[in-house]
């Protein structure tokens, strides 16, 4: 017989002792850089789609206003409504409300702020250009009109 | 005395660890949504209290785009059915270089009057302005001799692309004028 048996006690399977260990290392990036929407979007958010598309470097400049029908229909009705942080303005708050995003910024970006529009697709141009008209009133005329980019 | 067997070390069954770390992952790889600041720029002109100057150029320097309540647009005063239409249409227009005596001058003089109607959806004007925006990216990437999609890349903290940047917008500014929406 030959001298060399096979030595037979050597495992077969992959230990996975470590697999949760990297599961959960996959878990806290996602929990770390999930940034929780502050505000409950209250009107309904259709966005059209364009082309050119640009980005915007500087997020802590940016405030945004939101523009559509309202969501609960039978409480605020079907006219499209203006809603800025938490609540639904009338173009008239607009002002107030730009001087208190511009009071949020340090001294030095006061005047680079950025209002993103957030318009649903349905909404028609005189309530946006009522926007427009308060937010040149109040000094805030860098406007970001937001769109997704057209799948092409 | 019974011998005592020999257990082992006690250890806790952590087989379904990794269950229950996926099933956590999962919602949160569900929930999570970026956060989108895209868009189109644009910047409002200054509130004044004087009546919009008259306008002291030449008709011929001006490009109108007209849109009604119901969404139809009116191009130099002929009506137009495609949105996709207006981009060639610009282009034409600012780069003639006064050979067609119905188109601008010059691309300085050149500008693109935009007027819609309060009942104008916000999709319809947002296309015309994407169109705009394409129309102004093409000849400005042609003017820097880089393709589209790298001109809206450009980083303006790079001396290196402002330069390629300012040497593209010199002498050839993107007049855009939107009028405010007439009522009905």
């Amino acid at each position: 017989m030959s001298k060399f048996k096979k030595k037979t006690a050597t495992k077969q399977d992959i230990p996975t002792a470590a697999l949760p260990d990297i599961i959960f290392m996959l878990l806290f990036f996602f929990m770390v850089t999930t940034v929780l929407r502050e505000t409950e979007i209250m009107v309904e958010q259709k966005i059209p789609r364009a082309t050119q598309l640009k980005k915007l470097e500087k997020k802590s400049l940016v405030s945004h206003l939101y523009i559509g029908k309202p969501k609960k229909v039978d409480q605020f009705g079907t006219e499209p409504r203006i809603q800025a942080n938490d609540a639904f303005v009338t173009p008239d708050d607009l002002i107030l409300w730009v001087q208190q995003e511009k009071d949020k910024l340090s001294e030095a970006d006061r005047d680079k702020i950025w209002v993103s529009l957030k318009v649903d697709h349905e909404a028609k141009m005189g309530i946006v250009s009522d926007v427009q008209e308060k937010l040149r009133e109040s000094n805030a005329r860098k406007v970001l009109y937001n769109v997704i980019q057209t799948a092409d | 005395m019974a011998r005592r067997k020999d257990r082992g070390a006690p250890e806790v069954n952590a087989g379904s660890m990794a269950d229950i770390a996926f099933l956590l992952l999962i919602f949160f790889l569900v929930t999570t949504t970026i956060a989108s600041d895209k868009g189109i720029m644009w910047t409002l002109p200054p509130k004044t209290d004087q009546p919009p100057p008259e306008v002291k150029e030449n008709q011929r320097n001006i490009f109108k785009i007209q849109i009604n309540s119901s969404d139809k647009l009116l191009v130099e005063d002929e009506p137009l059915d495609d949105v996709r239409k207006i981009k060639d249409m610009v282009k034409k227009h600012v780069l003639n270089y006064g050979k067609d005596p119905k188109m601008s001058e010059s691309p300085q003089k050149a500008i693109v009057s935009v007027k819609a109607n309060r009942g104008t959806s916000y999709e319809m004007y947002i296309a015309v302005l994407d169109e705009l925006e394409a129309a102004y990216n093409e000849m400005y990437a042609e003017r820097a001799g880089i393709t589209v999609d790298e001109w809206k890349r450009l980083d303006q903290s790079n001396p290196r692309m402002k330069a390629l940047y300012d040497k593209a917008r010199d002498g050839f500014p993107k007049q855009i004028s939107i009028a405010e929406p007439s009522k009905i």
